[in-house]
Order: C-alpha cells, then sequence, then structure tokens
C-alpha cells in the first residue's frame, strides 16, 4: 500500500534525509520514531509530495508521488505537523470545503462532512470559527480533514501532539478502530503510544533508519525490557551518551 | 489542463474568506470612499458640467496602487505563515489549480468592488448623456488594470511568508509601473534620455494603455499587453511556490 524508495532530502548542504525505504501493507500501523530534528516530517512531506525528494520516491496504492501527485494524493489523508486549518472559517464550512475539493458534491458531501464531524466529536463546535477553538479541538478538526474521504492510507504527524489524556486516549482508540482496513503512519515522541497502537516501529536518527520492527522486538533489544533505554541507546552518538 | 471545477472550490474559499474577515468590508468602504472624495472633491466631477467619467477613471490606478496589494498579500503569505499551505497543496489538485483559484477571487472581489461604484455611473447618465464607449472601456481598462495589479501581489505574495513585506514589494512593483509611463515623469527623462529609450520602458507602463482604454479606445493590443503581465506573473508565481513550499 504504502512503499517508500530510498528517499535523500537535501537542505543546501546538509542531509535531512538519508536514503530510507520502507513498506507499510494494509492493517499496519507505522510508528515513526526519532529524536527531535531527525527526519520525520521531511520524510512524511516527502511521502505526501509536498517536498520534492533530491532522489527516491514514494509509492501510494500504486501511484507514484513524483510522478502522478494527483492520483497518489487521492489515495492518502494527511494531518501535518500542528495541525494547520484556516483560523476564519467555521468548522462546518472548512470541513465542508475538504469534500469538495476532494470531490464531493451534493448529498454525498453532506454525508461526508456529517460522518467526520460525528467520528470526531465535533459537534459541539461544528459553527465555531476555528480560530477560536481550543488546540484539542483544532487538532480534532485537522484530524475530521484527514479521514473525510475514508483513504486507505493514512500519514499522521504527531496526532495526539498537544492532547490532553482523555483526548490522547480518543484519537488512539479511533486510530485502531481503522487500523484493520488501512495503512497508517503516525509519527510520535511517545514510546507508549508506539506500543499501545503500532504495529510496527521505525526508529530514525540522523535521517536514517536505525531500527525496523515491532514493538515487541525493540524492547527485546535491552536487558530491562525498558522503551526508553533502547531508544537511548539507537539514536544517541557515542559522546553524547557518556554525557546522558 | 486545470479542471474547471478545482480552480473554482479554490475560488470558493478564498472568496469566502475575504468575506468572513472584516477585511473585506473595510477594504470595500475604503475604497468607495477614496474613489469618490478624488472623482468629486479633487476632480470636482460635477461642477465641470460635462457628462462624462474621465476624471472618475483618471483616479483609479493610484487607488490600485495603494489598495490591490492589500488585497492579495494574504493570498499565499497567510498560508505559508500558518502552515496550511500543506495542507493546500496535499489535497488532490494540481499547484496551476490552486494558483488560478486564489488569482481569480482576488481579481473577483476587485470586481465587486470596482462593480459598486455603478450609481457614479448612473448619475452622471441621468444627468446628462455620457458617452457609454469610453464609459465601457473605462471599466474594461480599470477591470485589466485591477487584474495586472492582483497577479503582481499574488507573486510578491508568494515570495515570504510576511504580508507587510509582500505589500511593500508589490506597492514598489506597481508604482514603478504607472510612474514609467506617466506624464510628469516620462517628460523629465525625455529632456535627458534617448527618445526610444523612453518609449520602450513607457511601453511597459500601467499608463499608456490605461489612457486609450479610458478614452474609450478598447484597442487589443492594450488587452494583450495586461494579459500578458497577468500570464507572466502567474507562470513566475508557479514557479517560486513550487520551489519554496517549506521555506
Ligand atoms: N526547509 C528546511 N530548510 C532547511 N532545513 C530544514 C528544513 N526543514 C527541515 N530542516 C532540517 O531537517 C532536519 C529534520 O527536520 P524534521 O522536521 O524532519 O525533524 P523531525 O524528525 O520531524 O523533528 P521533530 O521531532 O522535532 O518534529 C532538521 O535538522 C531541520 O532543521
Ligand atoms: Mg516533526
Amino acid at each position: 500500500m504504502i512503499e517508500v524508495r530510498n528517499l535523500v532530502k537535501n537542505f543546501g548542504p546538509f542531509t535531512a534525509v538519508k536514503g530510507v525505504s520502507f513498506k507499510v501493507e494494509k492493517g499496519e500501523v507505522l510508528g515513526f520514531l526519532g529524536p527531535n530534528g531527525a527526519g520525520k516530517t521531511t520524510t512524511m512531506r516527502m511521502i505526501v509530495g509536498f517536498l520534492p525528494p533530491t532522489s527516491g520516491t514514494a509509492v501510494i496504492c500504486g501511484h507514484d508521488v513524483v510522478e502522478q501527485p494527483v492520483e497518489a494524493k487521492r489515495m492518502f489523508g494527511y494531518l501535518p505537523e500542528n495541525a494547520p486549518v484556516y483560523d476564519s472559517m467555521l468548522v462546518a464550512n472548512f470541513l465542508s470545503f475538504i469534500a469538495e475539493i476532494r470531490g464531493f458534491k451534493g448529498a454525498e458531501k453532506k454525508e461526508r462532512v456529517e460522518s467526520a464531524i460525528r467520528k470526531c466529536h465535533l459537534e459541539s463546535v461544528r459553527y465555531q470559527s476555528i480560530g477560536t477553538l481550543s488546540k484539542g479541538y483544532r487538532q480534532r478538526v485537522c484530524f475530521a480533514q484527514a479521514i473525510l474521504h475514508d483513504p486507505p492510507v493514512l500519514i499522521m504527524d504527531e496526532p495526539t501532539d498537544g492532547l490532553d489524556p482523555n483526548q490522547k486516549h480518543v484519537v488512539r482508540m479511533m486510530i485502531k478502530q481503522m487500523a484493520a482496513q488501512k495503512s497508517i503512519i503516525i509519527s510520535t515522541h511517545i514510546l507508549e503510544e508506539m506500543d499501545a497502537v503500532c504495529t510496527r516501529a521505525i526508529i530514525i536518527s540522523n535521517g536514517s533508519i536505525v531500527f525496523n520492527g515491532t514493538p515487541d522486538e525493540l524492547r527485546s533489544r535491552s536487558p530491562s525490557g525498558r522503551l526508553d533505554e533502547v531508544f537511548r541507546e539507537l539514536t544517541l552518538g557515542k559522546e553524547e551518551k557518556v554525557n546522558a | 489542463m486545470p479542471r474547471v471545477r478545482n480552480v473554482f472550490v479554490v475560488l470558493k474559499r478564498e472568496l469566502m474568506s475575504y468575506f468572513e474577515s472584516p477585511v473585506a468590508y473595510v477594504f470595500m468602504v475604503f475604497f468607495l470612499l477614496l474613489i469618490g472624495f478624488l472623482t468629486f472633491s479633487v476632480s470636482r466631477l460635477y461642477e465641470r458640467n460635462m457628462a462624462d467619467l474621465q476624471p472618475f477613471f483618471f483616479w483609479y490606478p493610484w487607488v490600485f496602487l495603494i489598495l490591490v496589494p492589500a488585497a492579495t498579500m494574504g493570498l499565499w503569505a497567510e498560508e505559508r505563515d500558518t502552515g496550511t499551505i500543506e495542507l493546500l497543496l496535499t489535497m488532490p489538485i494540481t499547484l496551476a489549480e490552486a494558483l488560478l483559484g486564489k488569482f481569480l477571487a482576488s481579481w473577483l472581489f476587485m470586481a465587486i468592488a470596482i462593480a459598486l461604484t455603478f450609481p457614479v455611473v448612473v448619475t452622471v447618465a441621468i444627468l446628462g448623456d455620457p458617452d457609454m464607449g469610453a464609459v465601457i472601456g473605462g471599466y474594461v481598462g480599470t477591470l485589466m488594470l485591477a487584474g495586472a495589479c492582483a497577479a503582481i501581489g499574488m507573486l510578491t505574495s508568494s515570495m515570504t511568508r510576511s504580508q507587510v513585506i509582500s505589500y511593500v514589494i508589490s506597492f514598489t512593483i506597481c508604482l514603478v509601473l504607472l510612474l514609467a509611463g506617466w506624464e510628469p515623469i516620462t517628460g523629465f527623462f525625455s529632456k535627458w534620455a534617448p527618445a526610444w529609450l523612453v518609449d520602450t520602458v513607457a511601453a511597459f507602463s500601467f499608463i499608456p494603455h490605461f489612457e486609450a482604454l479610458r478614452r474609450g479606445v478598447v484597442d487589443l493590443r492594450d488587452i494583450a499587453y495586461y494579459t500578458s503581465i497577468i500570464v507572466f506573473m502567474l507562470f513566475a508565481t508557479h514557479i517560486v511556490v513550487e520551489n519554496r513550499k517549506s521555506a
């Protein structure tokens, strides 16, 4: 469903992503982990066709994002980092815009918007201007936008960032519910979250993959069975480890 | 080829966002007051006792200079600043469709403002017998000029995440394009610069092409001039956005 082929991204002389490849099949939830600045967001932006890769490509449901961007973009829903949404719009109008731009019309458009509002529990803020929403609600509006067309692929950059524990739980449950029918990539800093929702984890450090396996395999790497220790082990350089 | 439906969806949202904020109303009121003040108090349209709209159309380039950069400065700069550009450009539409929708929305917004000046035309038509050819020419010229200014404004908006910077740059570009063909300026330069140089520079200016239309001469070359400015700016915007998406 998602095939990432040797993605590389240079920003001037700096290489942010150094040849990342992996596959995500239907029913899998891939947790994308790594320290700040590891290149998670950059990799995701290349997969969704926002940033052009320096080399390599991603294929989503058989469509190459570089060669057939529009076809590939129909196949996924994307929740960008920090959940950007149009502040001046009302929640309902925003979702209606997304439905239209995704090609829905008339009764089906209404139905899509309603179901997204229902799934993300946005009934109470439907006619509120997005700029006045709390961070958690903004995040949910952006989440609603990503699942509105019920895409086979979901790509979410820190979907639970800034949410309170209850809302985090709600989002995780939603991801789990959808998991069987879809291929999902989520990036996160929370190791427990990865453990709770992901079927597989990829850890990326300085632009390269340093681990690709199940959460259990990751845990078994440490004698104490603690995820944070393995994470530190995998992502810190030698000198940093001494100081840590 | 851009699909009309996608262009229209973007256009609709963009136009809605103008009217969802007070900016649109402030803009319209300010525009009408400014045009009204310049036409009636400065040019004394009615006291001239002539049923024509020359003084009315005379002021448009200068009013556009101040207002169009304000109407377009948010088109891309705001998307960049708030990060919504990432959302818009990962929707299943092409960049060409997105930027056409945005451009047409800002142009249509200007057209609405221009259309609201119709009472002036009605009044003059009731009081006298104006040359309708000149009125139509004046409005065509005004619309084309608004389009060209809007296209320049969209380009500068795509280059930065700061709306203020976008305003200042497009104001400057429009000012240069206005002044390059303005009599007092060309007159000053023709005293010492070779005539062909003054003429070439003036040919790039808005003013000569606007003057002909204002007099009621709808020449296809003038229309082509504005159209080519718009097309050029749209292509340039495409290149800028494509290359500087995340900057
Ligand atoms: N447009 C850009 N120009 C230059 N450098 C960039 C640009 N975007 C990202 N980078 C750099 O690329 C590296 C990877 O950034 P990225 O945002 O992908 O990290 P991340 O893994 O998502 O981090 P975080 O966990 O903090 O979100 C960073 O060093 C960042 O400074
Ligand atoms: Mg990130």
